[in-house]
């Protein structure tokens, strides 16, 4: 195992070239064009034996992917943002095809208005499109969870495609201390993939994505994808412990950070999760019993790990950096079930921050222990806050006043 | 052309491979079209389909193909196209694969697809030089959801889009110059009321590596509201008249397979369109001079500038 430093992009092909990709279509959108380029070069220097093409759209490159997946090749691609709902018809084809291809995506806020920068709202309106998805707050988590997503979609109780989440600038372009695992560790983790019926060759003539006629035939088949997935809970469990004992690096579907002995806790996803952790060791030190809860496994959603850490709290702070516009927050109100249904009711305040990259500062962070604690005294949810600062209205509102100007 | 083995209608396969038994309507063009190809491309084919007709003829768990089949959805076809035959490469370049079990890929899309939402998706896969077939069948509509307009739609049709007293206003794309205008190794229009011209250019076609495309003429009794037992006169009348031109583009040039009679000798494109409800605006309750007249000059004047 070598230690080197690497960008997040650098960190998932590199996920890639270990786990053996055959076949890599892809189109550029920033912040993911670093991955496309990597593996082009490994491929054409000879580096890696794999083949990358570029297709004309995101959505005929994962038309393209499933296509080859269906064929029976180990298959990789990467997207952001816009790339990703231009594709959108297609991931939830390529998961009706069952087929294990692992993307990765660099989120990135969806115009308009058009932005580079990260948040949330890319993955999670693909969150129902069959595709499991893993999010990463470090590079070397983004190298890790493109090893785990492989073995997860090939396994044969599960054949779903693996998304692997993670965000734009902030972990894309940070360099950070990453240990690659020697190949012939992954191949033991990981071996050759076995199409099984995914294939297309001559004297075995095979169909599919076929039409089906009927409402029973299609809920079977969605039936279907939909229990794969919730498998998926105990093949990531059983992978990950194996990934632990080969590598020494555990991998939880949620990672809990000073939960044992927590009243409070935040929800965060992705590396923005980085800052909640800095902010959770400064309430510590105030005196506060506070953590935080970062899933890594949105889908299949890990509702009985969240049940069990944050149930016996007091109350909870959701920081959603997206935003499902007139409703909040998509993992407040997911979380929020989750509790309900189990009858466990810590207070649940929900907060909407980080989007287009907005930083949300320590203070925020203190602001939001000291509400949700209100809000756990009296016994009520607050309504959902939009993370925004007096300073940050007055400078905008000063553009627009140029913007107005004749 | 002429080394083909097909040279008459007694060369044709007696016997099709397309197993019967399929939703299409009857008298469909576009099955038929199939039927057809398939004699000649053979059982080792994987067909990637866009969204259309054709989608419904493997319906779960059925289908009339011997060989293989995908279904995409309705723009990126192609790109399927490009992802079975690079995973076949791969497969075979990696020993994984023996080459003998190696396939065919084979585009088949309505002209929806082809002449519309699927275009960008076609013209990458031809920059990229992917070796495949493309099989349009043009029924000159959207014919799965009810022949509403499309890009292929001829001037004049009535369409479930285009009621007024013209029909379209518009005139059909040029699909056969705008694929040509990217040089691949074969381009050619088909019928299947020729048979033999068919069978000729899709074996031509085999002889080369690259993108080979093909357009057919689909006649639809549906969509285009005529006696499903008249699908073969339809055809017929349409290269007779000489409004369904059959070319092939190979080699840089493009040859007139089969001629037209002469204008003035052949009969006149009124033939064609009095045949078909869908142009029956046309002709009553009282017959447009001017569109018939315009239809015809058109047809005219892509003959008097054939070579
Ligand atoms: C993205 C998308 N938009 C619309 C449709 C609905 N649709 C299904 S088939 C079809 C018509 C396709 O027309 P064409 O390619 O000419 O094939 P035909 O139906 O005539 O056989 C349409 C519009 C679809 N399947 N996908
Ligand atoms: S509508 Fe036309 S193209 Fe479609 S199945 Fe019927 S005859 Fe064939
Ligand atoms: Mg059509």
């Amino acid at each position: 195992m070598t230690r080197t430093l690497l960008t997040g992009n650098a960190a998932a092909a590199w996920g890639a070239r270990l786990a053996e990709a055959d076949y890599v279509p892809a189109f550029p959108i920033t912040p993911q064009t670093e991955i496309i380029e990597l593996l082009a070069e490994w491929m054409q220097r000879g580096a890696m034996a794999g083949r990358i093409v570029m297709l004309e759209s995101e959505h005929s490159m994962l038309t393209a992917a499933g296509a080859a997946a269906a064929t029976g090749v180990r298959v990789f691609t990467a997207t952001s943002s816009q790339g990703l709902l231009y594709a959108m018809e297609m991931l939830y084809t390529v998961a009706g095809w069952r087929v294990p291809l692992v993307l990765v995506n660099v989120s990135r806020g969806l115009a308009a208005p058009i932005t580079l920068e990260p948040d949330h709202n890319d993955v999670l309106a693909v969150r129902d499109s069959g595709f499991l998805q893993f999010h990463c707050a470090t590079c070397q988590e983004a190298l890790d969870g493109v090893l785990l997503a492989y073995r997860l979609a090939e396994d044969a109780r599960v054949r779903l495609p693996v998304m692997v989440n993670m965000d734009g600038f902030y972990l894309s372009f940070t360099r950070e201390p990453v240990r690659l695992p020697e190949p012939e560790q992954v191949r033991r983790f990981l071996p050759p993939f076995d199409p099984e019926t995914l294939y297309f060759r001559a004297g075995a003539p095979r169909s599919q994505g076929v039409a089906v006629l009927g409402g029973a035939q299609y809920s079977y088949f969605r039936y279907e994808a939909h229990l794969a997935s919730l498998g998926a809970l105990r093949v990531f469990e059983e992978a990950a412990a194996e990934f632990a004992r080969l590598f020494g690096r555990s991998y939880a579907p949620l990672e809990t950070f000073h939960t044992a002995d927590a009243e409070f806790a935040f929800v965060m996803l992705g590396a923005f999760a980085t800052k909640a952790k800095q902010a959770v060791l400064r309430l510590r030190e105030a005196g506060w019993r506070i953590g935080l809860v970062r899933p890594r496994l949105l889908r299949p959603f890990p509702a009985q790990a969240l049940v069990e850490a944050l149930g016996g709290l007091r109350g909870i702070a959701v920081i959603d950096q997206n935003l499902s516009t007139g409703m909040g927050g998509v993992l407040c109100s997911e979380i929020g079930a989750a509790l309900l249904r189990a009858g466990a009711r810590p207070v649940v305040a929900g907060y909407v921050g980080g989007l287009g990259g907005r930083d949300i500062p320590v203070e925020e962070f203190f602001e939001m222990a000291r509400e949700t604690k209100a809000a756990a005294e009296a016994g009520r949810c607050p309504p959902t806050r939009l993370l925004y600062t007096e300073e940050e209205l007055r400078q905008t509102r000063a553009l627009q006043a140029i913007a107005m100007a004749e | 052309m002429s080394e083909t083995r097909f040279k008459a209608l007694k060369d044709l396969p007696a016997q099709h491979l397309l197993l019967p038994g399929t939703p299409m309507c009857p008298g469909c063009g576009g099955l038929e079209v199939v039927k057809q190809v398939y004699d000649v491309l053979g059982e080792n084919t994987v067909f990637v389909n866009a969204a259309g007709c054709l989608t419904l003829l493997a319906t779960y768990p059925f289908t009339p193909f011997r060989g293989s089949w995908i279904y995409t959805a309705m723009a990126s076809a192609p790109a399927g196209a490009q992802g079975i035959r690079d995973a076949l490469d791969i497969l075979i370049a990696k020993g994984r694969l023996p080459p003998a079990q190696n396939l065919d890929v084979v585009v088949l899309s309505g002209d929806g697809a082809a002449y519309g939402m699927g275009l960008g998706p076609t013209s990458a896969a031809i920059d990229r030089g992917l070796d495949f077939y493309y099989l349009c069948y043009d029924n000159e509509g959207y014919g799965n959801t009810g022949q509403q307009t499309s890009a292929a739609t001829p001037a004049g049709a009535r369409t479930a889009t285009d009621h007024g007293p013209v029909g379209f206003a518009g005139e059909k794309k040029d699909l056969f110059s705008i694929w040509v205008a990217h040089h691949p190794p074969y381009v050619a229009t088909i019928t299947s009321a020729d048979p033999v011209d068919l069978a000729r250019k899709v074996e031509t076609a085999r002889g080369h590596a690259g993108p080979k495309l093909f357009i057919a003429l689909a006649q639809c009794p549906t969509g285009w509201h005529y006696d499903p037992k008249d699908t073969v006169q339809m055809g017929r009348l349409a290269v007779a008249t000489g409004i369904w031109p059959l070319k092939a583009y190979a080699g840089g040039r493009v040859t007139h397979t089969r001629r037209p009679k002469p204008k003035g000798e052949r009969p006149p494109v009124e033939e064609y369109l009095r045949a078909q409800g869908r142009f029956d605006h046309l002709f009553s309750p009282t017959r447009n001079e001017e569109a018939l007249a315009r239809i015809q000059a058109r047809v005219d004047a892509y003959w008097d500038a054939a070579e």
